[in-house]
C-alpha cells in the first residue's frame, strides 16, 4: 500500500539534506520525497532549489520530465498495467478496458474514493507472462480480466 | 537438503512468494530438515515458479508449482526427488536448458544471488583475479579481441569504447552501467541483476581497473524495484568483503559503485540521456560528438555499457578472448541472450551463440504461439525494431544479417504476435510510443511522431489513403535521417516494415467512427 501523508517541510528538508553529498543528487532527492509523502509537494520545489543552488524552474523541469514524479497524492493502491508490445500480443487491451470499466476511471486517474490510482507502464520485464501488471510494487503475470478482478478485490480487502 | 525457489520478479509474478510460504509451513509441520534458498531464475519462465530440490542425482525440478500443489509435492516425497505430475527431471537435462550455451548466465538460477561464497564457489571473481595481474592495456586488448559488442542494442565494440576511455587523460573517469532496460520483450538485464548481481559488479570492477576509473554507477529503471533492491544489497556485501572500496581484493586499487534509480523515462536508455539523468537533469539527449568516452558523466571520460555487456566481461577475462570469440558467426561473436516474449508458448531466456535463426528460436525453443493460432508477425529488438513476417524468419540472429533486412537484433528480445494482430494499429502505436517518450530535443522526433500518429489515423479511417501513405513515407524519411538519436531515428522501422510486409492491414474498410471522431487522440494517460 502506498504511503500518502501530509507534506511536512521539516521532514522534507531532512530527507533532502541527507542526500546533498551525492554526485547528481536531484533524482535521488525527488525519489526520497515521493517515497516519504507519496508525491512531491509543490512546496518542496523551492527547498530543493535553494539547497542545490539551482532555479525552481530547473527543479520543476526535471519533475515534469519524468513520468514517475507526481505533484498529487496517488490513491491508496497504485495499479499499473503494462501496455507495451509483448503485453499487446497477449491482449492487454482487454484487461485495461475491463479494469477501467470496473474502477470507473481511465489510466492515469484516481478513483473518487481515493482507493485506486490506475497507471499504464511501458514494460515491467515480465514479457514471458504477458499481460503483466504491478500492484503496489508487486509484480503479477498473466493478468487476464479475471486475474485483475482478483487483484482489485485483494487490495480492497487490505485497505 | 536444499529447496530452491526463485526470487526473480517473473517467478514472483507467478506466485513464488506464496509457494515459498507454503513450503516453509510444510517443512515446519513435517519437521523436515530442509533449507529454502531463494535463487535467481533459470530462465525457463513458462515453468515458473520452478522449484528445485538437491538430490544425489543432481537438482530435480518441479514446475510450475502453485501454493495449492505444495502439500501434494511433500506427499509425493519431492524432497527426495519423488514422482509427481509436476516433476520435470534433472534441471540441467531439460532440453530447453541443455541446448543452450550459458556463458553470461552460467550461474543465474543456480546460486543464491546474495551469497558471495556461492558466487566464489561457482568461478566468481576469477576474471577479476586475472585482470589484477594484467596491464590495463592488456585487459582492454582482451575485451577487444573477444569481439564483444554492446548488448544494449547498438552493437558497438565494447573494447573500442574502453580503449578510448583508457587513452583519454583525466583526473577522474567513470564506469556507467546502463540498466534502463525499457524495450518491451526484454528482461535479461533484470534477470542478471536479480539472479547474479555479483557478476555485474565484477564486470564493472574489471572495466574500472582497465580504463583507470575509480567510480561507477548502475542506472536501474524504476520499473525494476526488485532488481534495484538486490543490486543495492549486493553492493553492500561486496563492499563489506573488500570487493568494492579503496582496496579491491587487497590489490591497492580503488573502485566503488552506486546504484541509482531512473524515473520512468524510456529515453534514459539512450546513453547520453542516461548521463544527463544521472547528473540530475531532464533526460534529454546530448548531440555527439563529444563521445561519452571522452566527455561523459560530469564531463569526464566515461564507459557506458549495457548490463549484459559488462556481465560478460568476467568470463572473457577468466577463460580468455579466444574462448569467447569461438562462439558466434561473422562479426557477431560470442553469445546472444535471446528473450522469448509475448504470444509464445515457452517464453524464457535462451543464451545461444549468434547465428540461431529466428525460426529456430521461436519454434525449437519457444514452441510457437501461446494461443496456438498461426504466427503472423515478430518484432525483434524492442519498440524500435522491425516487424518481420514469416518469410523472414530464417534470418539468423546476427547484427549484420538483421541490419541487411532493415531489422534490429537490439537487446535480443523477440515478441511474437499471432494472426489476430492488426499491423496498422501496431504502426500507430510505434509512433504514439515515440511521441510519449520523445525527450523533445530534436524536431523530427518531437513533432514528427505526433504527425505520424495523425497520418496513420487518417490512413486507418480511409481518408485519402494513397496520398497519406506517401506522406507517412516522407515523414519516416525525415525521422530516419534527421533525428538526433535512435528513438526518432528508428521508430520508422516498425512503421515501414508493417506497411511493407502487411499492406493488407492498411487497406481495410474504415472502422465506424468513435464518439463522432474518426481519429483518436494521442494518449494523455500518463
Amino acid at each position: 500500500m502506498s504511503q500518502v501523508e501530509c507534506f511536512d517541510a521539516d521532514r522534507a528538508l531532512s530527507r533532502i539534506r541527507e542526500l546533498k553529498h551525492l554526485d547528481g543528487p536531484l533524482l535521488p532527492m525527488l525519489h526520497a520525497l515521493q517515497d516519504e509523502f507519496g508525491y512531491i509537494d509543490e512546496a518542496a520545489v523551492p527547498l530543493i532549489a535553494d539547497m542545490l543552488n539551482i532555479s525552481k524552474a530547473e527543479v520543476q523541469g526535471v519533475i515534469s520530465f519524468y513520468h514517475d514524479f507526481r505533484h498529487q497524492p496517488p490513491g491508496r493502491h497504485v495499479l499499473r498495467l503494462c501496455r507495451a508490445e509483448a503485453c499487446q500480443s497477449m491482449g492487454c487491451g482487454k484487461t485495461i478496458s475491463h479494469v477501467e470499466q470496473r474502477l470507473g476511471v481511465k489510466l492515469g486517474e484516481t478513483t473518487p474514493d481515493g482507493t485506486f490510482t490506475l497507471r499504464d507502464v511501458f514494460c515491467l520485464g515480465l514479457c514471458a507472462h504477458s499481460p503483466a501488471a504491478m500492484l503496489d510494487g508487486e509484480p503479477h503475470g498473466r493478468v487476464t480480466p479475471q486475474v485483475a478482478d482478483a487483484l482489485i478485490d485483494s487490495a480492497r480487502r487490505r485497505q | 537438503m536444499k529447496i530452491y525457489i526463485p526470487c526473480d520478479a517473473a517467478a514472483l509474478a507467478m506466485g513464488a512468494d506464496t509457494v515459498a510460504r507454503a513450503m516453509e509451513s510444510q517443512i515446519k509441520s513435517l519437521r523436515i530438515d530442509a533449507q529454502i534458498v531463494r535463487n535467481g531464475s533459470r530462465g525457463l519462465l513458462w515453468l515458473e515458479p520452478l522449484v528445485e530440490v538437491e538430490t544425489p542425482e543432481g537438482r530435480i525440478a518441479y514446475g510450475p508449482v502453485s501454493a495449492e500443489s505444495v502439500a501434494s509435492l511433500f506427499d509425493a516425497g519431492f524432497t527426495r526427488g519423488g514422482a509427481h505430475p509436476l516433476r520435470l527431471g534433472v534441471t540441467e537435462e531439460i532440453p530447453y536448458l541443455k541446448k543452450q550455451e550459458r556463458l553470461t548466465f552460467a550461474r543465474c538460477g543456480i546460486t543464491d544471488p546474495l551469497s558471495l561464497a556461492d558466487y566464489m564457489a561457482h568461478d566468481g571473481y576469477r576474471g577479476l583475479e586475472k585482470a589484477l595481474e594484467m596491464e590495463p592495456a592488456a585487459i582492454v586488448g582482451e575485451v577487444l579481441n573477444s569481439g564483444l559488442r554492446g548488448r544494449g542494442g547498438a552493437g558497438f565494440p565494447t573494447g573500442v569504447k574502453w580503449r578510448t576511455v583508457l587513452n583519454t587523460a583525466a583526473d577522474r573517469k567513470y564506469i556507467v552501467c546502463n540498466a534502463d532496460e525499457g524495450d518491451s520483450g526484454t528482461y535479461a538485464d533484470r534477470m542478471i541483476m536479480e539472479g547474479d548481481p555479483f557478476v555485474l559488479i565484477e564486470g564493472m570492477t574489471i572495466a574500472g581497473i582497465a580504463v583507470g576509473a575509480t567510480r561507477g554507477f548502475i542506472y536501474i529503471r524504476s520499473e525494476y524495484p526488485h532488481a534495484f533492491r538486490t543490486m543495492q544489497r549486493a553492493l553492500a556485501i561486496a563492499r563489506s568483503k573488500g570487493y568494492l572500496g579503496p582496496n579491491i581484493a587487497g590489490s591497492g586499487k580503488a573502485f566503488d559503485l552506486e546504484a541509482r534509480l531512473g524515473a520512468g523515462a524510456y529515453i534514459c536508455g539512450e546513453e547520453t540521456s542516461l548521463l544527463e539523468s544521472l547528473e540530475g537533469k531532464r533526460g534529454q539527449i546530448r548531440p555527439k560528438p563529444p563521445l561519452p568516452a571522452m566527455e561523459g558523466l560530469f564531463g569526464k571520460p566515461t564507459v557506458v555499457n549495457n548490463v549484459i555487456s559488462l556481465a560478460t566481461v568476467p568470463i572473457i577475462l577468466d577463460k580468455g578472448a579466444q574462448f569467447y570469440r569461438d562462439f558466434g558467426m561473422g562479426r557477431s561473436r560470442g553469445t546472444l541472450t535471446i528473450q522469448l516474449a509475448g504470444n509464445i508458448k515457452y517464453g524464457g531466456l535462451v543464451e545461444k551463440a549468434f547465428g540461431l535463426t529466428l525460426r529456430e528460436a521461436i519454434y525449437e525453443f519457444g514452441g510457437g504461439t501461446a494461443t496456438g493460432r498461426p504466427l503472423r508477425a515478430v518484432q525483434v529488438g524492442g519498440p524500435l525494431g522491425a516487424y518481420f513476417p514469416d518469410s523472414l524468419l530464417d534470418t539468423p540472429l546476427d547484427y549484420e544479417a538483421f541490419a541487411a533486412k532493415r531489422g534490429l537484433v537490439g537487446h535480443g528480445g523477440i515478441v511474437v504476435f499471432d494472426d489476430s494482430v492488426d499491423m496498422a494499429k501496431q504502426a500507430r502505436y510505434a509512433m504514439e510510443f515515440c511521441a510519449i517518450e520523445s525527450c523533445g530535443k530534436c524536431t523530427p522526433c518531437r513533432i514528427g511522431s505526433i504527425r505520424g500518429v495523425e497520418v496513420i489515423d487518417r490512413i486507418i479511417a480511409n481518408q485519402e489513403r494513397t496520398q497519406n501513405l506517401q506522406v507517412l513515407d516522407d515523414l519516416c524519411e525525415v525521422l530516419l535521417d534527421g533525428s538526433l538519436c535512435a528513438l526518432g531515428g528508428l521508430t520508422p522501422y516498425p512503421v515501414l516494415s508493417a506497411i511493407q510486409y502487411f499492406p493488407e492491414d492498411f487497406r481495410k474498410p474504415a472502422p465506424p467512427p468513435q464518439n463522432g471522431h474518426a481519429s483518436q487522440e494521442i494518449s494523455k494517460w500518463r
